[in-house]
């Protein structure tokens, strides 16, 4: 049974966690293709950015979390989804819209977007330096170790602060999404919008609300995910360079412009990884004398250096076999 | 106007063999002809990506990966052979381990051909996966032993020894049928997949490369590697390089006039007609899909064959040492600055950015210097520990603003693609 832990604690927990950040950074990716027509590849410096902003939030209140029992950096999360939204709103008005103005091809705007990831990089570096950080300053990582009842397995099943408080937060998420998006007045001009922007236009919807209201939920989604995968692991510059890929991945596996297809591509994808790197002859021990091969003590599909690989192979993938994906996006 | 343009175009010129001239007398000639050789290798990496964009409207985000395989190929075709591990037990194992290789991918390729035969889709699938997971698994791990011992026995398997020229030619086909496989699946969808695609492939090259001890000696590397024109130790370090020079200086002359003879042909008229409208270019008869692919390929040649010369000129093969910065955005700017589609503004934009950059460093320290000195002197101000690793982010940050300037205010870069129009 010990196996059966090591696979639910190294498989299934981390894939969830994993997954969630990748479903929310894909559904504001999904988002902005779907209203904006472009990939923005400036998305996971917007993860970046937000967890930044958090670490530093962090660091000027650091009392405030163990005061009420959470980690500080989720405490001052609200703050840094503001201020993240605030940084996407400008960085829209200052680099995108003036392209959108001109009528240029949606591939120029997605150059504008890489210039504009080189950007935030730069300014990130500047302020935060190039090493990696430790999002509690004066709190600790919340460990919860839950033993089993039954006698089979000593070893518990280890589950963190970070990664309960991201899979509630998802589903709370998803949920309010769901609502804004069938029930509101905005959010049905969102639908509207993504489905058609001229039909949208002639009939009477503020475009320009639209686009804004697009980059607060793709800004704030983003600070949250990066908040958390920071939380969970640690903040470093570079998060976004692993993170562009995989988000893009779960974008166009789910069909992009299709919200609710970016959450389940974000699941494919950090399930895919997590069970692609996982040592599959630690489950396997139990049966070696049954097998009729002998058994090699690392027995993973791929090795931890080339996760990366993942979430391209299951892009290409798609692409060859669904370009639409999963569930049939809109825009193609 | 059509006085003008040229003039503009010669003072540039000029202006920018004077900047070179200024950097040769402050940094030496010797340092002076190095910048400029490395900008050459750059320029045929830029002519690769003047033809993707500038001709078609490809974005290619990965410049990096295809200038990473130029230079692993001028690695491995031109090292020394190592004679101990063709001698030893294990080349004969490799081979085994290749051949195992060779014949998974034609047993897939076998199951993937079951809809011959009347198998019901819904048993292929399963039969697919588990085939390819399967084989999958048997070739990793007959791999696996075989470049362990490598590893501790030889370091690497060393080079095969052949003339320069052909490390450069092999990268730039190395480099051409990766990018077959990516724009054959890539290019017939949303223009912004094939960025995305050639983002990702590039880091996988690095990975590969990076990680493939057995094969790069990985973050060990390669060095020296052999030059085509005599080296330092025989002729000097201003003759050598000048003679590396006139060698990429030959070869930039050759594709200039070939590029310029397609693009002013019926083949350049053709793609400038797909970039501008795909719509009334498809419509009269022409195959969209296939002509992509065909420049796509091209430029990727071309992005082969200047990293390797570039890595040849360094004389060492460095996994590491591929950025995304210094191998794909740099270029990008070097093309829109330049001028996108203008073989001659791409060129001009190679020397020039490059030239910039290279001064950008120590003007960098220099600037960071002076401010961490000052703001001690005035404000007991401490600068941190990392302080000059920070600073040069500031280069990361301007060329990302000179990215999003120059597409808001001058998109058609410093040298405009001309037209020619027959009347």
């Amino acid at each position: 049974m010990n196996e059966f832990v090591f696979f639910i604690n190294n498989v299934v927990i981390s894939g969830l966690t994993i997954g969630s950040i990748y479903a929310l950074g894909a559904v504001g990716i999904t988002l902005i293709f779907s209203i904006l027509r472009f990939a923005h590849f400036a998305h996971a410096d917007l993860m970046t950015l937000g967890a930044f902003f958090a670490f530093f939030l962090t660091a000027m209140f650091p009392a405030v979390g163990p005061a009420l029992g959470l980690p500080t950096a989720f405490v001052m999360l609200p703050l840094a989804m503001a201020l993240t939204a605030l940084a996407a709103v400008y960085i829209d008005k200052g680099f995108y819209k003036p392209l959108r103005r001109h009528g240029v091809k949606p591939i120029v705007i997605v150059m504008a977007s890489l210039g504009v990831t080189l950007m935030l990089q730069g300014l990130i570096r500047m302020f935060m330096g190039t090493s990696s950080r430790n999002m509690y300053i004066d709190d600790r990582k919340g460990i919860h170790r839950i033993e089993l009842p039954f006698d089979l397995a000593n070893r518990p099943i280890v589950l963190t602060d970070p990664q309960i408080i991201i899979i509630v937060l998802l589903v709370i998420i998803v949920i309010a999404l769901h609502l804004f998006l069938t029930r509101t007045r905005l959010g049905k001009a969102m639908r509207a919008m993504s489905d058609n922007p001229d039909l949208a236009r002639v009939s009477g919807i503020n475009t320009d609300t639209v686009v804004k209201v697009t980059w607060i939920i793709a800004g704030s989604l983003a600070a949250i995910a990066g908040t958390m995968l920071s939380l969970d692991v640690s903040l470093k510059p570079d998060l976004s360079f692993h993170l562009l890929l995989p988000i893009f991945a779960a974008a166009i596996v789910g069909g992009v412009g299709h919200p609710y297809g970016a959450l389940a591509g974000g699941f494919v994808i950090g399930f895919a990884e997590t069970l692609s790197v996982f040592n599959w002859a630690v489950l396997l021990r139990p049966w070696r004398d049954f097998l009729w091969f002998d058994l090699p003590p690392t027995l993973a599909f791929v090795p931890t250096e080339y996760k990366i690989t993942v979430p391209f192979f299951i892009l290409l993938a798609i692409l060859v076999w669904r370009p639409t994906g999963l569930f049939k996006g809109k825009v193609l | 106007m059509l006085m003008k343009l040229p003039m503009k175009e010669t003072l540039m010129m000029v202006a920018l063999a004077v900047a070179v001239l200024i950097l040769m007398q402050v940094m030496g000639t010797a340092y002076g002809v190095r910048v400029l050789v490395e900008a050459s290798c750059y320029a045929i990496i830029a002519l690769g990506l003047t033809i993707q964009w500038g001709y078609a409207g490809l974005f290619n985000a990965g410049i990096m990966g295809f200038v990473a395989i130029g230079g692993f190929s001028a690695m491995l075709l031109t090292f020394p052979v190592n004679q101990r591990f063709w001698d030893s037990e294990l080349s004969g194992e490799l081979g085994i381990a290749f051949l195992k290789l060779i014949a998974a991918i034609a047993l897939v390729f076998a199951v993937m051909q079951l809809h011959r035969i009347k198998v019901p889709r819904s048993i292929r699938l399963p039969i697919i996966l588990i085939v390819m997971a399967t084989l999958y698994l048997w070739v990793v791990n007959g791999f696996a032993p075989v470049t362990q011992g490598i590893v501790s026995e030889f370091g690497f398997i060393g080079g095969l020894g052949l003339p320069v020229w052909a490390g450069w030619l092999v990268g730039g086909i190395l480099a051409g049928t990766v990018a077959y496989f990516i724009g054959h699946i890539c290019l017939g969808l949303r223009s912004d997949y094939l960025a995305i695609a050639t983002l990702g492939v590039a880091e996988i090259i690095k990975a590969f490369l990076k990680n493939s001890d057995w094969l790069t000696r990985g973050t060990l590397t390669v060095s020296p590697l052999p030059w085509p024109v005599p080296g330092a130790s025989e002729v000097g370090f201003v003759m050598a390089r000048a003679l590396y020079l006139s060698v990429t200086a030959v070869l930039i002359a050759i594709i200039f006039y070939l590029l310029h003879r397609a693009y002013n042909g019926p083949w350049g008229r053709m793609m400038r007609a797909i970039r501008d409208n795909e719509l009334s270019s498809s419509a009269m008869g022409k195959d969209v899909n296939q002509r992509r692919l065909e420049v796509f390929v091209l430029g990727c040649i071309l992005m082969g064959i200047g990293g390797a010369a570039l890595a040849t000129f360094n004389g060492i093969f460095d996994p590491n040492g591929y950025l995304p910065l210094n191998h794909t955005f740099l270029i990008w700017v070097m093309v829109i600055l330049g001028g996108p589609g203008n073989n001659l503004g791409t060129i001009f934009g190679a020397v020039f950015v490059y030239v910039i950059w290279v001064m950008s460093e120590p003007v960098a320290l220099f600037i960071l210097n002076a401010i961490s000195y000052l703001g001690d002197m005035w404000f007991a101000w401490e600068a941190p520990s990392d302080f000059s690793s920070r600073a040069l982010q500031a280069r990361v940050f301007s060329i990302g603003l000179i990215i999003t300037l120059v597409l808001r205010y001058a998109p058609k870069g410093l040298f405009p693609e001309k037209v020619q129009h027959h009347h």
